[in-house]
């Protein structure tokens, strides 16, 4: 006897998860829709109803070059997450194929890095940033958030790498594949998404890093998180115009977002909730 | 299986990332553990002395200190209760079958993806604001005064930012421990006559364990660092009204140049998520074995 839905459950479980869902998103839907309004529109009051104008995202590029820091989150998530890739890639490759009795040891201990919060060696890494001429350098905050993101770059490649079965290794070497062809020809197509995956989630992680990325830049390798950051001051910019920054800096990720759903939560439990 | 050759050539593609995250964790804490005994003023970078546990004393003995404490467990026990309480509510009801699914979970999940300096801003200026804000609005709609939320309710406004953020989170991860849960098992308890409340209490729940632990674990590594929220709405005042332990080794050290102080508070933030990290470290552990 199968499970019987009624029409009138599912009904009702729509209206109730569409109201929970649109609470939920409505902050981010009003700053769309001030984003469109006039300034003396977006302080009159509450209003959905917007007068559709795109003036305020023309102001925020002509009068705060909003092109600079959006260009300089592209470079930072994009390089430092390519950077990470290319150094985690042979380390969790090795971890998944030749396990040895301390691999679990070298996971957890990298995992442990992660733990350790930001603000305990904020006085180190500024003083060294300073010394070495780092502050506000795109180099040096790519390898800022290389590093902060390595240990779950490693990880999330490794529960991917891990699944990939032994036994066709053993298989294209029984045919005869050497070291190179058995690379390219059997694990880098069945790598190839999980590496996909980790990229996805890695830059949408990068992006939004919002500690170092604020503390070590000010104006010339500031990304995103800094350039919004600085419009906390009452002469900053008004809301209508604020929205329109809002809008630019997280639509991006957003959309990216929307489709690592899965990757997500894997990436972020390190494989402990699938 | 493994010869010696390709044992050595795993070695070799392991030791970068091993390497790098050694320095990396290594050199940045053992300077902060060696600043936090020395008398070290960014104002006066050439008298450097040893102190002792002076930065110790002096940080323990702040009133802030304890104040900030305080907030960080609000801030991490208020976010949990929501979002966890919250996040099963949310997935226990994404679960069913509904009409246009998939657009109700990209709108669930989207908070997490918004910036925490943009999330921060557009509560601030969009929603809580006394003037302009949309709970303003409703408030004059029935009449009432509008609530000053950042100078009245410093705290609890940040933990609502922050429960926003990581609500969908918590729902996402929860749902999808919840759709692993057998239809089976759910069919036969409903057939035995098992109501709601005992198939969520008996079955669910158990069920739903372990991804609850993964959710107060890594959320409360990320919430015990919290930051951008409180710098761009309260600055961590009125007062110390809501400076979490994180802010505060950052006023601290940037803002009141005292880097042996700052360090001192570091290695205590250090204890404190070490604390938590065992626990979640367990927890991770275990499922590697599986």
């Amino acid at each position: 006897m199968a499970r019987n839905v009624t029409t009138r459950h599912k009904v009702t479980a729509t209206v109730f998860a569409w109201i929970v869902a649109l609470i939920i998103f409505f902050p981010i839907l009003y700053t769309l829709i001030t984003s469109v309004k006039t300034e003396p529109e977006a302080i009159a009051g509450f209003s959905l109803i917007p007068s559709g104008t795109f003036e305020n995202y023309v102001t925020v590029q002509t009068q705060r070059d909003y092109f600079k820091p959006f260009m300089n989150s592209v470079v930072l998530a994009v390089g430092s997450t390519i950077l990470a890739l290319i150094i985690a890639i042979p380390s969790a490759w090795a971890m998944a194929f030749s396990p040895t009795k301390r691999t679990k040891d070298i996971l957890m201990w990298m995992l442990s890095t992660k733990m350790m919060p930001a603000v305990a060696v904020l006085v180190p890494i500024y003083l060294m940033f300073r010394d070495f001429g780092l502050l506000d350098t795109r180099i040096g905050l790519t390898v800022m958030l290389t590093l902060i993101n390595l240990p779950i770059v490693v990880w999330m490649l490794y529960t991917y790498f891990r699944e990939i079965p032994g036994e066709i290794l053993e298989a294209a070497r029984m045919d005869g594949a050497g070291l190179w062809q058995e690379i390219v020809y059997v694990l880098t197509p069945m790598a190839v998404p999980g590496i996909a995956s980790t990229l996805l989630l890695n830059i949408i992680l990068a992006w939004n890093e919002a500690f170092w990325t604020i503390r070590l830049s000010t104006t010339n390798a500031a990304p995103l998180t800094a350039f919004i950051a600085s419009f906390s001051s009452p002469q900053g910019l008004f809301w209508a115009k604020l929205s329109a920054a809002s809008t630019m800096a997280i639509a991006p990720i957003l959309i990216l977002g929307w489709f690592s759903q899965k990757q997500l939560v894997r990436g972020l439990t390190f494989g402990a909730v699938k | 299986m493994a010869t010696q050759n390709t044992k050595t050539l795993a070695r070799l593609m392991m030791a970068p990332s091993v390497l790098l995250l050694l320095v990396w964790m290594i050199v940045p804490l053992a300077m902060t553990l060696w600043f936090s005994f020395q008398n070290y003023n960014l104002l006066n970078p050439a008298n450097v002395s040893f102190t002792g546990f002076f930065n110790y004393e002096y940080f323990y003995t702040d009133p802030a200190f304890f104040q900030s404490i305080w907030n960080t467990l609000v801030i991490v026990g208020g976010v949990l209760l929501i979002t966890v309480v919250g996040g099963i509510a949310i997935a226990l009801l994404l679960d069913q079958p509904i009409f246009g699914q998939g657009i109700v979970r990209i709108l669930v999940i989207s908070p997490f993806f918004v910036m925490p300096p943009v999330a921060a801003l557009i509560w601030k200026n969009m929603i809580m604001h006394p003037g302009y804000g949309v709970l303003a609005d409703i408030a004059k709609f029935f009449g009432l005064r509008p609530v000053d939320w950042f100078a009245q309710y410093p705290l609890f406004s940040i933990v609502v930012i922050v429960a926003w953020q990581w609500l969908p989170f918590a729902t996402l991860i929860l749902l999808t421990a919840l759709q692993s849960l057998d239809g089976e098992q759910k069919e036969a308890a409903e057939m035995d006559g098992a109501n709601f409340f005992n198939r969520f209490i008996y079955l669910v729940l158990p069920h739903l364990a372990r991804a609850i632990t993964v959710v107060i674990l890594i959320q409360t590594i990320f919430l015990l660092g919290v930051y951008a929220e409180i710098l761009v709405t309260t600055n961590g005042g009125p007062g110390y009204a809501s400076t979490n332990l994180a802010f505060l080794i950052y006023r601290t050290a940037l803002l009141g140049y005292d880097v042996g102080g700052a360090s001192a508070g570091g290695i205590i933030a250090v204890v404190l998520a070490n604390i938590v990290a065992f626990f979640l470290m367990r927890a991770v552990g275990k499922n590697l074995d599986r």
